[in-house]
């Protein structure tokens, strides 16, 4: 049954995919083309492209991508429980283990090691993702010429507005979406 | 904390806006969680925040959806858990599935594409808020290892593109050998 196929195809997925991100889609090229042929190769690659631009992690995107092209709507359903159910199962054991053990020795180590691993992570995030919205490129371009002045302003007001504690987290969104799009109007 | 259901309205609002409307994926919606539920509603502090986002990357799946199950449960149990998780998951899903019948539209669209941009540098200018806030309060602290293991990830993820599993496990290591001690909490 496609359903059950769906689910188990991305469980898998769930399971294997170590390293977050980007990860994922070796796995799911595996399962979705060469396992199960339910897509091709250019449409693979346009489930890339939407993903870019629309919310959400990538893994989650290709579910409901490829759910949708075999079983529609329920296919995405499944295909996305599918993904989702191994996380869950998986931290939820390991909340319960970190209240249990968190305290210990070797554990506190291990975690103190990590927490100023995700500042740097975060930082690391940040930085892609100001020179991409800014100059389009994930890494510090050698010249200034393709700034995105709009795009600057954008960024500068919003970062304003979020350190005066002016907008909270998802007016910011919403608002530098408006902001960008009327600018546009204005500029042109 | 009071797990009403005042409390799981927001917890499931919020992050399903935060979901919605956060271009890119990923790690991205990690900071944006954290200056909603800690900065903002003061669900949760710095540092268990931080504890819970370093073992969510470190497990199998998604680190948004992983951040949102532990952080979710943290708050108020199994409960917790699904309402976050429900909330993460929801929004791609609709609008993926959306997208999916008008792609063409979508991805031509100049509009589209200048309110998705605009969206990205308001994540990018809140991204850069919860960075520059833990830096700081990390830099205050002058403990010397902490520093260093943030710096050497930066590099190792932002210029050298080590893989991140081996970083993560570099810093784990380093940890249980040189930082069990408390005043590395």
């Amino acid at each position: 049954m496609i359903y059950w196929l769906l689910f188990c195809s991305f469980c898998w997925v769930g399971v294997f995919c170590v390293g977050g991100g980007y990860a994922s889609v070796p796995l799911i090229q595996h399962q979705v083309i060469e396992l199960h042929h339910w897509l091709t190769m250019p449409e693979f690659l346009d489930v890339f492209a939407i993903s870019q631009m629309t919310p959400g992690p990538i893994g989650i995107n290709a579910a409901t991508f490829v759910g949708t092209k075999i079983a529609g709507l329920g296919g995405a359903i499944v295909a996305t429980l599918g993904f989702v159910t191994p996380s869950f199962i998986i931290m939820i054991g390991l909340a319960k283990l970190l209240t249990k053990y968190g305290d210990v020795g070797a554990i506190r180590g291990i975690l103190n090691g990590l927490r100023p691993a995700v500042i740097g992570l975060i930082a690391s995030a940040g930085v892609m993702f100001f020179t991409l919205a800014i100059w389009n490129t994930q890494k510090i371009p050698n010249s200034l010429a393709s700034t995105d002045l709009s795009g600057l302003l954008v960024l500068t007001l919003a970062f304003i507005a979020v350190k005066k504690k002016i907008f909270g987290v998802i007016q910011t969104l919403i608002a530098a979406g408006i902001l960008n799009l009327a600018l546009a109007f204005i500029i042109k | 904390m009071i797990c009403d259901k005042d409390f799981y309205w927001k917890l499931f609002k919020s992050t399903f806006l935060i979901s919605a409307f956060t271009v890119g994926g990923g790690f991205v919606i990690v900071p944006l969680l954290k200056a909603k539920f800690v900065d903002e509603y003061h669900w949760l502090d710095d540092k268990e925040t931080l504890t819970m986002v370093s073992v969510a990357q470190s497990a199998p799946g998604v680190v948004a959806v992983n951040s949102a199950i532990i952080m979710g449960y943290k708050m108020a149990g199994m409960s917790g858990a699904f309402c976050a998780t429900l909330a993460t998951v929801l929004p791609p899903l609709i609008i993926l599935t959306i997208v999916s019948y008008f792609y063409s539209f979508f991805a031509t669209n100049h509009y589209v594409q200048l309110v998705l941009k605009g969206m990205q540098c308001g994540a990018t200018a809140l991204i850069l808020q919860v960075m520059y806030d833990l830096l700081k309060k990390q830099w205050k602290k002058r403990v010397a290892f902490p520093i260093v293991i943030t710096i050497g990830t930066f590099l190792a993820n932002y210029f050298f593109n080590f893989n991140m599993m081996y970083i993560v496990l570099v810093d784990a290591l380093i940890g249980l050998f040189l930082l069990q001690d408390k005043k590395y909490d």
